[in-house]
């Protein structure tokens, strides 16, 4: 049961933003910025990293709902999904991808842990200034909508197949919702 | 050095939010919002609570910001760090003392945050609202510590910065008016 109380049909952090409207604007319009806005990472790649780390965060609603969104992006390389977010197994993606997937990792566990090297390496692999603060900045932000729907225990559904309309909808309509996607809810 | 080149140089989040507007922009106004817009916790308390997380997670320039700022509403430093200390001392009401329990579990992790521990500050006259906002502001402090940190920002030259920095957070909020010269 939620710490508060949220209405029953908004799950996750949807339930949050519906309690306290005035900052749930602000906290949806930073994530269209963060994984639908312009950036040199595709919004697979960042709804991959935001997964990623609401996986170590321990967050299920998060990680579920933005697994099922990078899976919407990725299409028939889905399977590079699960294993990135479930498996740590970074295989399937770019070499650059594998460095700021730890440089991610490392904004999670928290301090001064990007170490220049690994930096120095993803710039190596062809990332700009860009690519690295896209990385620390998507990281640092699920460690906060983590904490904010884990914190006050935010309804978490339970099954895959709960989060694929969902997902589908964060990956293609975004995260500001506009009166036309409001009514097809 | 920063990770990234900062172009104005100047230290800790506000370089980063200098240099990267859009999504600076609804984090300024969330922050605005939470610690300074109508609210049942004083502007102090909400410091406070953006101070437990700053301070545990050990970010040298947000916890300098913070504490220095909390201490502006509280009456001194040191009145902070033993607050921080020992939430329960007397200096804060058990209401807040047990919303800054909370705010230090949300700093560990979002499940840290126990039933016991929300029926403690309820028992002590704390709302949902106040339970929500506690929450979001430790979460976001969560996030400011890993921006400032992650992206190895650096620290202000003169600790006046710090002063100038809490002047400005005290009167103006977290809406920039003009550009902060600080000591640079």
């Amino acid at each position: 049961m939620p710490h508060i109380q949220v209405s029953e049909n908004n799950p996750g952090i949807r339930g949050l933003f519906e309690f306290r409207p005035e900052t749930g604007a602000s906290l949806r319009k930073l994530a269209q910025v963060l994984l639908h806005g312009e950036s040199p990472l595709t919004k697979g790649e960042r709804e991959l990293l935001a997964a990623f780390v609401s996986h170590g965060n321990g967050c299920k609603f998060c990680t579920m709902s933005h697994a099922a969104a990078a899976r919407h992006h990725y299409g028939g390389d889905h399977d590079i999904v699960d294993a990135v977010v479930y498996r740590n197994d970074r295989s399937g993606v770019s070499e650059l991808m594998n460095v700021l997937l730890e440089i991610a990792e490392r904004v999670r566990v928290g301090g001064r842990n990007v170490p220049d090297e690994l930096v120095a390496k993803a710039r190596e692999l062809g990332a700009g200034d860009r690519h690295i603060h896209d990385t620390v900045l998507i990281a640092a932000a699920f460690c906060m909508f983590n904490r904010y729907v884990d914190g006050l225990r935010a309804i978490t559904p339970e099954h895959r197949e709960d989060y694929v309309a969902m997902g589908q909808r964060m990956a293609t309509a975004g995260y500001v919702p506009t009166e036309a996607a409001d009514a097809a809810r | 050095m920063p990770h990234v080149d900062i172009p104005s140089k100047l230290p800790g989040i506000t370089g980063l939010l200098d240099a990267w507007p859009e999504p600076g922009k609804p984090i300024r106004d969330l922050t605005q919002f939470i610690l300074r817009g109508p609210n049942t916790l004083s502007e102090g308390e909400r410091e406070l609570i953006a101070s437990v997380v700053c301070t545990g997670n050990e970010c040298q320039f947000c916890s300098n910001a913070h504490v220095i700022t909390a201490a502006r509403y509280v009456g001194s430093v040191d009145a902070v760090r033993s607050i921080l200390a020992n939430p329960f001392g007397g200096k804060v009401s058990e209401r807040v003392a047990h919303l800054l329990t909370i705010a230090g579990a949300v700093r560990q992790s979002g499940s840290s945050v126990t039933d016991e521990m929300v029926a403690a500050a309820r028992a002590a006259g704390a709302t949902d609202v106040e339970i929500h906002d506690t929450v979001l502001i430790a979460a976001l402090f969560s996030y400011y510590n890993r921006y400032v940190d992650g992206m190895a920002t650096d620290l202000p030259s003169d600790d006046m910065y710090y002063e100038v920095l809490a002047d400005r957070l005290t009167t103006d909020g977290y809406i920039r008016k003009e550009a902060v010269n600080g000591t640079h």
